[in-house]
């Protein structure tokens, strides 16, 4: 008897089935999720969203999270020209591209850091500027050793660069660096390992590899530690959002995954890469 | 071959057309954000380490060869050339991570800031190295016993028999492993990249940072759009131009003093 009803269950699956892929638009408001999202952008929000796309995929089996990375601006003009359903963004829209929609999934600082063993302990705004620009060249000046400073920078195009700029108020081709690098973590071996230099890189990622024993310091920016909490709290002024982006109001799948990265149900993910949840 | 020039000069047309190719060699910066586009320093930063390395490695790679071909024992030459195969098969970003916390500190405090030319230089030799020392190696063993016999029957001593027959038997084999290796020391990206520092500028000193084409390419590609990233092709299409140009004097050079 069970059986058969059993059997009864799936022919009337089978035909729901059939029913729905004759109109796929109707699928898409049943439970069943199904479809490929492609996400491309930022490098600082791929890992994120990679595990909110894992935890989403085993939540709708039918359904496919492919995140490739490629910068923030990378994610801005594939989702204009269609290659990404979602592109990744790790700051705020320009006003050149309002014609997206965004949505924040988590927030990031950028912290100052410095080689454990060098004795200064903070700097000003002004001190940086002079350090990013070349007027100070020792760290005596600043209260440290007798020793240059190594300037490491970041490479043109990085989102973490035209925050830093921005807070600053510098020109990229003022700044007088001795080192220029690509990725956060090659920014912080860097540092590691010379005593004389100073970096800066997202706070997350930071402190991350402070708790595995990299023997680097984060400074605090405009008195206020650099720390995550204070970027919870938004009062660390050199933070900023980590976005997904659009080209049209959000639609089905890509209106779903959104809701589903922006929720409580992610809130560990966030936390667990270092980031800072938004509160809502 | 012809496809990737083609699709290089496609890439690099944007820009080209937009602002021509005066402001590469013109210009006084490198930020191609803001429409300033010099590849001076980095073309000088490429021959640079290229040439750097080259010149350090050529001695000791066929220095190596002829120990192994004419100075060792037949076991311990064995192991040896199984040993520059290994060295030959360690992938470059292994190299440039050695690179970056053994070698940049070591040069550091020499002369800060340690990522320097000089680093770029010893990088790229180490990895060079075993082309130089396993082609030379194959070209001294295919020069004919013959010759070496005669050499031995007038009497000459071991060194004469060398630099003066094995030497230039082996010359064409010899050229084309330095060819080869040039060419691996001009277009190797992610050692360098590592330990160079990556400042454009040209360097005046052997402790100067600095940055190659390729690093250039690899550092900002990913987060190039528009007429930057156009303006990275313009350095590739630069670096294929390089290659070429080094091809044609190795053609020309073995031309010349071929005699057989």
């Amino acid at each position: 008897m069970k059986n058969r009803q059993g059997l009864m269950l799936g022919l009337i699956l089978c035909f729901g089935l059939q029913s729905c892929s004759n109109s796929p638009k109707i699928s898409e408001s049943t439970d069943q999720l199904q479809g490929k999202l492609v996400l491309t952008g930022s490098s600082t929000v791929a890992p994120l969203a990679t595990e909110i796309g894992k935890r989403f995929e085993s939540e709708n089996p039918e359904v496919r999270v492919d995140v490739q990375t490629g910068g923030s601006s990378r994610g801005i003009a594939d989702t204009r020209q269609d290659v990404a359903d979602i592109g990744m963004v790790s700051r705020n829209l320009k006003e050149a591209e309002k014609d997206l929609q965004a949505f924040a999934i988590a927030r990031d600082g950028i912290g100052v850091i410095l080689h454990q063993d060098n004795a200064v302990e903070s700097l000003s705004d002004q001190q940086l500027v002079d350090i990013y620009t070349g007027k100070l060249e020792n760290w005596q000046a600043v209260g440290g050793t007798n020793t240059p400073i190594t300037v490491v920078n970041k490479a043109e195009g990085r989102s973490t660069l035209e925050l830093f700029l921005e807070y600053f108020n510098l020109n990229n081709r003022d700044i007088q660096a001795d080192v220029i690098i690509g990725d956060n973590q090659q920014g912080i071996k860097t540092v590691a390992g010379n005593p004389d230099a100073i970096g800066y890189v997202s706070i997350g990622t930071a402190e991350y590899t402070m708790e595995n024993g990299t023997p680097i310091k984060l400074l605090p920016v405009g008195g206020i530690a650099a720390t995550t909490e204070n970027v919870q709290n938004g009062i660390f002024p050199l933070s900023r959002t980590l976005n997904l982006v659009t080209k049209t109001q959000p639609q089905g799948l890509d209106q779903t995954f959104i809701k589903f990265a922006q929720s409580k149900q992610v809130e560990d993910i966030v936390k667990e890469q270092n980031f800072v949840p938004v509160s809502e | 071959m012809i496809l990737i020039t083609v699709f290089l000069i496609l890439e690099a047309l944007p820009v080209l057309q937009q602002v021509g190719i005066v402001p590469f060699f013109r210009d006084r910066t490198w930020h191609p954000a803001q429409g300033s586009y010099t590849i001076i320093p980095m073309i000088w930063g490429t021959l640079f380490t290229a040439i750097g390395a080259v010149l350090i490695a050529t001695p000791l790679g066929i220095g190596s060869a002829i120990f192994c071909q004419y100075y060792a024992p037949p076991i311990i030459a064995q192991l040896y050339r199984r040993l520059i195969e290994i060295l030959a098969g360690i992938p470059s970003v292994v190299y440039g991570f050695w690179g970056l916390v053994v070698l940049v500190p070591l040069i550091r405090r020499l002369q800060p800031p340690g990522t320097s030319l000089l680093a770029g230089i010893l990088i790229l030799t180490l990895m060079i190295i075993p082309t130089i020392a396993l082609t030379a190696d194959a070209s001294f063993a295919k020069v004919p016993p013959a010759y070496l016999r005669g050499a031995a029957a007038l009497g000459l001593s071991k060194w004469a028999m060398i630099w003066g027959v094995a030497i230039p038997a082996a010359q064409s084999g010899l050229l084309t492993g330095l060819i080869l290796a040039t060419g691996r020391a001009i277009g190797e990206t992610m050692a360098v990249l590592m330990v160079c520092g990556n400042v454009v500028q040209t360097p005046t000193s052997l402790f100067e940072p600095m940055r190659t084409l390729t690093a250039n390419i690899a550092l900002e590609m990913a987060y190039a759009m528009g007429n930057h990233r156009s303006a990275l092709f313009v350095s590739g299409l630069l670096l294929m131009a390089m290659i070429g140009v080094l091809v044609a004097m190795a053609e020309v050079i073995s031309q010349g003093s071929i005699y057989e």
